[in-house]
């Protein structure tokens, strides 16, 4: 499924040993995959490949983080695979949805080829309904993280020095006391899958997320890529000199191709 | 979604698994009209579910063959370029049908007889008498989407490949269109287009800018 842009370089089968990956879930708001936009925009990182799937809905477009007319011409489509091996960092951009009854196949592909790969670790960015939340999670802050009991052993103790709130489980019956509790997360795509699938092959997985509504979700994005920040580094935070706090937000690089979100000019001659 | 006036619009939800929740089993209903379509798609096509089959007409019959030597492939999907290509391209003298592509979804069907009218739906090709290796697929028809990886394995499966240049036309409507200024004033139709950095020729027409995307057939 992996097809390498340098098709000349050796083998087909990449070798991101010791590697971060991080990829997004195709979720409500799209929150995870514009924060990805965010991350591949930012670091400038490079195209080493994309996956042949028929899993995805086709798309296709010119470079979508082109920065000048030089760049723009590079065709992008729907599954690509960047890397900056300074931050042993690959990411996975996924840009349209899942073919009906494909996501299955797609993350059996998916794992497989992590694992071949030999990827050290996966972030997954995700999202899930914010109507959704209970009473208590409609209190303080609205980011979630899930942990592979393997990358638990590693980083567990990590998540607690961040203060980071890990997604609770629900009950599996709501309403009856006695059931058991099972993780629920609705309107996060194939999320949940992938998590459970990692927990059982030993992969090990993160799952960052934030409850959020379809709208306006470049706030969401950044929220969440922020968040993914105080754990990697990927970027460093600046303290803003006029009210002394650390706010990256101003750091990343809105990628061009989000100009004209919500549609495009108005004519004239409607007012 | 909120749009431009503000208004509230429900979007089709982006998960893309909202009917697939592994909390939520199938209701008896579901699991009726899933067969019942199955059933149907079946009847439709006969060769089993959403297939696709590819009937090459100058092939004498029999699977293994050596695949088609083609240097310019030309596509035309989707009725406007279909219709492009019968008013300037195409006549029966200088072009010969070689093949067809029988499929059903549930928005058309194709047959496997190639003497169609213009608006039928229907997925042809032809080849350049004079030059067999030049061909032409006209595709009014639309391919579904998850029929669509299926028609590129079976169309290309048949080709030879190398030095094979292909040549993409299709349609959509200005509306569709992402640009600073409002689509009504713009001067329609006009014409953009992608290419891969293999090729290396002049293009006729500017490149398509981001954040424009293409789907369906073309994009696949």
């Amino acid at each position: 499924m992996f097809i390498p842009c340098d098709r000349g370089g050796g083998s087909a089968a990449p070798d991101f040993k010791g590697f971060t990956l991080l990829m997004p879930a195709v979720s409500v708001g799209n929150v995870g995959q514009l924060a990805i936009d965010l991350v591949i925009s930012t670091l400038n990182m490079t195209k080493i490949g994309y996956f042949y799937t028929d899993c995805l809905v086709p798309m296709v477009g010119n470079n979508p983080y082109a920065t000048a007319e030089e760049n723009s011409t590079e065709l992008s489509i729907n599954a690509e695979v960047y890397s900056l091996p300074s931050k042993k960092l690959v990411v996975l951009q996924i840009r349209s949805p899942f073919i009906k009854n494909k996501y299955r196949p797609f993350c059996e592909t998916l794992l497989s080829w992590v694992k071949s790969s030999k990827c050290a670790r996966v972030v997954l960015l995700s999202s899930s309904h914010a109507y959704q939340r209970d009473d208590e999670q409609l209190l303080g802050t609205p980011l979630r993280y899930l942990l592979t009991p393997d990358l638990e052993k590693a980083v567990g103790g990590h998540m607690q020095e961040l203060n980071w709130k890990e997604m609770e489980k629900v009950a599996a019956y709501p309403g009856i006391s006695d059931t058991d509790k099972v993780l629920h997360i609705p309107g996060g795509g194939i999320t949940k899958l992938l998590f459970t699938e990692s927990c059982s092959k030993g992969i090990e997985m993160a799952v960052l997320l934030k409850f959020c509504s379809e709208g306006d979700n470049i706030p969401d994005a950044f929220v969440l890529v922020n968040y993914l920040n105080e754990w990697l580094q990927l970027i460093k935070s600046e303290v803003s000199t006029s009210n002394n706090s650390t706010d990256p937000s101003s750091q990343w690089k809105i990628p061009s191709s989000w100009r004209l979100l919500f549609g495009n000019g108005l004519p004239p001659a409607l007012f | 979604m909120a749009t431009f006036f503000g208004e509230v619009v429900v979007a089709p939800s982006r998960a893309g698994l909202d009917e697939e929740e592994e909390a939520r089993e199938e209701t008896p209903e579901d699991r009726e009209i899933r067969r019942e379509i199955e059933k149907k798609r079946y009847r439709q096509s006969c060769s089993g579910g959403r297939e696709i089959d590819v009937l090459w007409t100058w092939k004498s019959g029999g699977c293994a063959e050596e695949p088609l030597v083609c240097s310019r492939f030309i596509v035309a999907i989707g009725r406007n370029a279909a219709a492009f290509l019968s008013s300037f391209i195409l006549d029966s003298v200088c072009w010969e049908v070689i093949g067809v592509v029988k499929l059903w979804n549930e928005w058309c069907r194709t047959s496997s007889t190639t003497n169609v009218l213009p608006t039928d739906s229907f997925c042809l090709f032809y080849r350049l008498v004079s030059d067999p290796t030049v061909l032409l697929c006209q595709c009014s028809c639309y391919v579904a989407e998850d029929q669509q990886f299926q028609w590129l394995e079976k169309v290309f499966g048949s080709m030879q490949k190398k030095d094979l240049q292909v040549t993409i036309l299709s349609t959509c409507p200005v509306a569709d269109y992402k640009t600073q200024e409002s689509t009504l004033t713009l001067a329609s139709p006009f014409l953009k287009a992608l290419k891969t950095k293999e090729f290396q020729e002049q293009v006729c027409c500017p490149l398509l800018e981001q954040p424009n995307i293409v789907r369906d057939l073309p994009a696949a």
